[in-house]
């Protein structure tokens, strides 16, 4: 029996570590595909100009700048509505059926596919509100769809914060709401940015929900009325459409290299967070 | 407080606008039909809406998506949280969350130029197929499945495996028969999360599934699914058809609610289960 | 802690002010709605004509030619963008100008030994009739047909010229642009589809009843008649009677000049002759 057990465990061992090693070869090579050819098209001028013919030529600076303007204000509305939501469920609520029905909702809104949150912001944001295709309508949309990862990883930080550091507080005589703004939320700080970082990842790298709100506008945006196109919407225009190989590798470059810094950053953020923990 | 609702009063404004667009049409098509015609000819003069082939062409996708996203995901966590080094860990499981944060265009599109071509040189078919989308998806559901899985081995008490080490178990038949069970309900909760991913991705899917109107009959055959299909043609349609793929909409969110609440329903149970102890 | 909480103020009260001069921008313009196969050599010309004339603004939008037609007469546009010929009733209320011929392209695998087709063939192809190469004078092997999603004004354009009453396959593999149809008809020796001629570029382009697609072809002679039968107006549709705005004039004066006019040459599409060609 014992021979066949190290055996099985032998053969198990190195099925496993083939899959893993697939999978981390997988990543490495999608990353590496995409750098390889992109990387050596991205110039300052491709940074720093507008396209021109379509996107063949020129570079993708009104791109970035509405990619910025989409993800950046969905996440200026979605951050404060999120923390706020979950200081609301972490520290003036005990666990009820009330909570319970709030994190169900954030629950279930994770799980809705980007393409349906497409669906209600063209009806409601582009169409009933009647902002048309717009940075107003893309960011409100992606709001929604960031809201419930922010509320969670909020939630989980403000968790983490000790106890004791709440009793000290008051035993020093604040109020509940400067015992959460001053002692809380600080120490939960970079949880919650992590937390925010990644959704601004998650809002950078969407098409689906921006195509159908944003629009495809290569203008620089003067208001946020104005359509504009995201990075990702570009680099599957650029790519399907066949417009200019060259520049949506480096498009994609440009994107994945943006994706990566983030993701770097919010688990700098987060290592640190765990370092003052322990 | 009014703040705290905000995710609630979104889900409820979201179901009612997404049903209240689709609904109509439904109705008059009758529901029966809508999901069980093989007929979609949405410009016709006298149109019909059948979506019975995008809902065999979603169902075929995931489930391939299944096997290989789930085959995978496990094997990392497994490899993740028992026969490595924790420093490696640190190092490896952010990289594969790294894999959750690049666009799905990009995975599309790496699949077009690169799946494709590779299974329509060697398997024969188009290689625009449920294959090439299986296998996109399945990478793409990767990192929530090992890293929820991930997080639920590492749930389950050390005393659990440290008992079966000592009674004699090897490592692998702590970790299938002991841990795997053990946090049975939180892998499960893993598992379908990454179904729900499979089923409503859309814009990889449109780039290598083939998007035609026919059930597929094997794996090398292109298909639709409900995603692409709205995806495909919400740019200019209008009336009836705009209608229509608010109704693919409806379904879709019916099928995802349905897969979401039984996810959370496994997570509970796990939760209450660790919590019991 | 403190200084996060003035940088969200800051950026918070940005934010309103963008969104309330947003509210009340006034930009005199002109503005372009209407089909999507139109839309980027519109884009083009809008882009060029901008940059020559900077106290103009010509603004592109895409939507459909029925959408362009609707915003034409809705006055929320000065041109609408129409990819196919004007009904007689719609004549009534519109005035096309043609600023362009695009012939519609078969397209097959460029190694494929069929070049000639006629349009009952291409019919038989595309309603799943005809199956395998070697009906077709090919050799023996299936064949892979590639169309438009519903909607798409190329496809329409095809249905109405090739197709007439009958339906496309069920088992055609559906493209949303012609950058994807490109591809996979240049990677798959089974393919077939259809697109712009303009965009053809090295695919190869089948003659339809012993016609090519070429230039000439395209072009109608003095009586009219064209020996390339698939080919669509582009048309820019302004209002029937109401004088054109100076911004609108100016602009469609310098897509029919020459300089227009060579633009959308180099795309692929087929200017209309200097004798001025209206419909």
């Amino acid at each position: 029996m014992r021979p066949i057990a190290v055996h099985t465990q032998r053969i198990a061992t190195t099925v496993l570590w083939t899959l893993a090693g697939l999978t981390i070869g997988v990543l490495l090579f999608i990353i590496g595909f995409v750098l390889v050819r992109g990387l050596p098209h991205i110039t300052l001028e491709f940074l720093t100009a507008a396209p021109r013919s379509m996107g063949r030529e020129g570079g993708v600076f009104p791109i970035i700048v509405g990619t910025i303007c989409v993800a950046g204000l969905a996440i200026l509305i979605a951050g404060p509505v999120g923390v706020l939501t979950a200081i609301y469920l972490t520290e003036y609520t005990r666990p009820s059926r009330l909570t319970a029905v709030i994190r169900f909702g954030a629950d279930c809104l994770a799980g809705i596919p980007s393409i349906i949150f497409g669906l209600f912001g063209f009806v409601f944001f582009v169409i009933r509100l009647g902002m048309g295709p717009s940075i107003l309508a893309g960011a409100l949309t992606l709001s929604l769809m960031v809201l419930p990862t922010i509320i969670r990883t909020s939630e989980e930080a403000i968790r983490a914060v000790p106890l004791s550091y709440r009793d000290v507080s008051y035993g020093l005589g604040s109020t509940r709401w400067q015992m959460v703004m001053r002692v809380v939320i600080r120490s939960a700080l970079p949880g919650i940015g992590t937390g925010i970082i990644l959704s601004l990842g998650r809002s950078i790298s969407e098409t689906a929900a921006v195509m159908l709100t944003a629009g495809s506008a290569l203008n620089l945006p003067r208001s946020a009325y104005d359509s504009v196109r995201t990075l990702a919407l570009h680099f599957y225009i650029l790519s399907r459409e066949g417009i200019s190989m060259e520049k949506a590798y480096a498009t994609a470059a440009v994107l994945v290299l943006s994706i990566l810094g983030i993701n770097l950053l919010a688990y700098w953020i987060m290592r640190r967070f765990i370092a003052r923990v322990t | 407080m009014l703040v705290a609702f905000s995710a609630v009063s979104a889900l409820a404004l979201i179901t009612a606008f997404i049903f209240r667009a689709g609904l109509p049409i439904m109705m008059k098509v009758g529901l029966g039909d809508f999901i069980f015609s093989n007929e979609w000819r949405p410009t016709d003069a006298s149109p019909s809406f059948g979506i019975f082939p995008m809902i065999m062409g979603s169902l075929a996708v995931t489930a391939g998506a299944m096997v290989i996203g789930v085959s995978l995901g496990l094997a990392c966590a497994i490899v993740l949280t028992q026969f490595c080094h924790p420093r490696a860990v640190s190092v490896l499981k952010p990289a594969i969350e790294l894999l959750a944060g690049i666009p799905s265009v990009v995975f599309g599109f790496i699949g077009v130029v690169i799946l494709v071509p590779l299974i329509r040189q060697y398997l024969g078919g188009w290689g625009l197929s449920v294959l090439a989308a299986s296998l996109v998806l399945g990478i793409m559901m990767l990192p929530t499945v090992t890293s929820i899985t991930v997080d639920a081995l590492q749930a389950v008490p050390r005393s659990y495996g440290d008992g079966s080490i000592a009674l004699g178990a090897t490592k692998w038949q702590t970790t299938h028969m002991v841990l795997l069970k053990a946090a049975g309900s939180g892998i499960m909760a893993a598992v379908i999360l990454g179904m729900g991913r499979a089923i409503g991705e859309t814009m990889a899917v449109i780039m290598v599934i083939g998007n035609w109107l026919d059930v597929p009959h094997s794996i090398l055959d292109p298909a639709r699914t409900l995603t692409s299909n709205i995806a495909l043609e919400m740019g200019y349609s209008a009336g009836e058809h705009r209608q229509a793929l608010f109704a693919t909409g409806v379904v879709l969110f019916v099928i995802i609610m349905a897969v979401n609440t039984a996810a959370l329903a496994f997570s509970r149970h796990h939760l209450r289960k660790a919590g019991m102890r | 802690m403190r200084k996060a909480i003035v940088c969200l103020g800051v950026a918070a009260v940005l934010t309103a002010g963008w969104l309330i001069a947003g509210c009340s921008r006034a930009r005199q313009a002109t503005r372009l709605i209407g089909s999507t196969s139109i839309l980027p050599f519109a884009e083009m010309l809008a882009e060029e004509f901008n940059a020559l004339n900077p106290d103009m603004h010509v603004e592109v939008q895409g939507g459909g030619s029925a959408a362009g037609l609707q915003a034409v007469a809705d006055g929320i546009a000065e041109i609408g963008m129409c990819s196919r010929g004007l009904k007689s009733q719609e004549l009534e209320q519109y005035e096309p100008i043609v600023i362009a011929f695009d012939g519609l392209s078969v397209v097959v695998y460029p190694g494929n030994p069929v070049s000639d087709l006629s349009l009952e063939q291409i019919r038989g192809i595309f309603t799943g009739q005809i199956t395998n190469w070697s009906q077709l004078g090919g050799g023996d092997g299936p064949i892979h047909v590639i169309t438009r999603e519903e909607g798409s004004g190329t496809r329409e354009a095809f249905q109405k010229m090739v197709m007439g009453e009958a339906r496309i396959s069920r088992r055609a593999v559906t493209q949303e642009s012609n950058g994807a149809v490109k591809e996979l008809v240049r990677n798959d020796p089974a393919s077939i589809g259809y697109m712009s001629m303009g965009l053809a570029g090295e695919l190869k382009n089948l003659s339809i009843a012993h016609a090519r697609p070429t230039r000439q072809n395209v072009l109608p002679d003095s009586k009219g008649q064209r020996k390339y039968s698939l080919v669509r107006p582009f048309l820019f549709v302004t209002r029937k009677g109401a004088p054109m705005p100076t911004g609108a004039k100016r602009f469609v004066d310098f897509v029919l000049s020459p300089r227009g006019g060579a633009m959308l040459e180099k795309e692929g599409l087929v200017a209309p002759r200097e004798t001025g060609q209206s419909h």
